[in-house]
């Protein structure tokens, strides 16, 4: 039956070796995707300028230095 | 009984919330940007046809779809990496930042992080519409940037830990902001200067690019954060996911 949600507290998970590594490596995932948006000037596209030519407008309007 | 999060239900609370808020930006800034940068190029067009050089070369992208596509492209993935930043970070100082509060540490940690990576190097080097910078030292200001990104985060930083030697509420206050300012202060002082726009350049137009690219980054942080909490309550009113037996 449908009543009042009742709010549980979160546990944040411990910090271990394995949370650390695990995120270590969702940080590089994500620098990854950041520098593919906001600094790659071909280099990690591999797709010559297209990408950053694509995304030219959004990496002015976020503030990131571009030519 | 509480809820043991894992690292991967944050995570994907964070993408989530980044996604939302990464959407959201790329439609004010379509709004607000667009018209502005649209304008700069009309002008670098105007001079190049007035130098008689010859004209822009062939395009990679057409216009139209840079503003449709690639704008909420730009943005809606800036905000998925943003948010996987945010969660990571929320799983790894959850306990240091001294709230019970999961709303306020979600908030807390987005202002942190909208101060220190948006508003800091905003202040020293704000952006500029395409057709304004010089392609020659792209290099150089993105190192500038990033070292400001990186000292705009470490002036959070010691604005904490200096405010936390205090115990009255004002000391604590006055000892936080006279760190951060010191560490911004410093940072100005040795980060070099750029100055790349033409005197030519009509002054108020490129104070509403800087504006609306403000604002975008503004939303972009603020939905972020406000998403990330939401989902966070969502997580703990949730169902049990196991049934107690
Ligand atoms: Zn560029």
């Amino acid at each position: 039956m449908p009543k009042a949600p009742t709010v549980r507290p979160l546990a944040i998970p411990a910090i271990s070796t394995r949370l650390l590594l695990t995120a270590a490596g969702v940080t590089l995932l994500l620098l990854a995707l950041a520098y593919l948006v906001a600094f790659d000037q071909g280099a990690l596209s591999r797709s010559g300028m297209y990408m950053h030519e694509l995304m030219h407008d959004g990496r002015h309007l976020l503030g990131v230095p571009c030519h | 009984m509480p809820l043991k999060l894992s690292f991967g239900r944050l995570l994907t609370a964070g993408l989530l919330a980044g996604l939302i808020a990464g959407l959201l930006a790329g439609g004010f800034a379509y709004l607000t940007g667009e018209p502005r940068i649209d304008a700069a190029i009309a002008i670098e067009e105007q001079n190049t046809l007035a130098h008689g050089a010859a004209g822009g070369g062939e395009e990679l992208v057409s216009r139209e779809t840079q503003k449709n596509i690639g704008l909420t492209l730009a943005t809606t993935l800036y905000g998925i990496a943003l948010g996987g930043f945010l969660a990571t970070a929320y799983a790894l100082l959850r306990r240091r930042l001294h709230t019970s509060s999961d709303t306020r540490a979600a908030l807390g940690l987005a202002t942190a992080a909208l101060t220190g990576i948006v508003l800091i190097p905003w202040l020293k080097y704000p952006p500029n519409p395409p057709a304004v910078g010089d392609p020659a030292t792209i290099r150089q200001r993105t190192i500038s940037y990033l070292a400001l990104l990186a000292l705009g985060l470490v002036a959070i930083w010691a604005g904490v830990l200096a405010a936390r030697t205090q115990t009255q509420e004002w000391r604590r206050a006055t000892a936080g902001t006279l760190a951060f300012l010191i560490v911004v202060t410093i940072a100005y002082t040795l980060l070099p200067a750029t100055n790349e726009v033409p005197d030519t350049f009509p002054a108020d137009l490129l104070w509403q690019f800087r504006l609306a690219s403000l604002g975008t980054q503004v939303v972009l942080f603020s939905a972020l954060g406000l998403a990330f909490a939401g989902l966070l309550h969502r997580l703990a009113t949730s169902k049990p996911a196991t049934v107690d037996a």
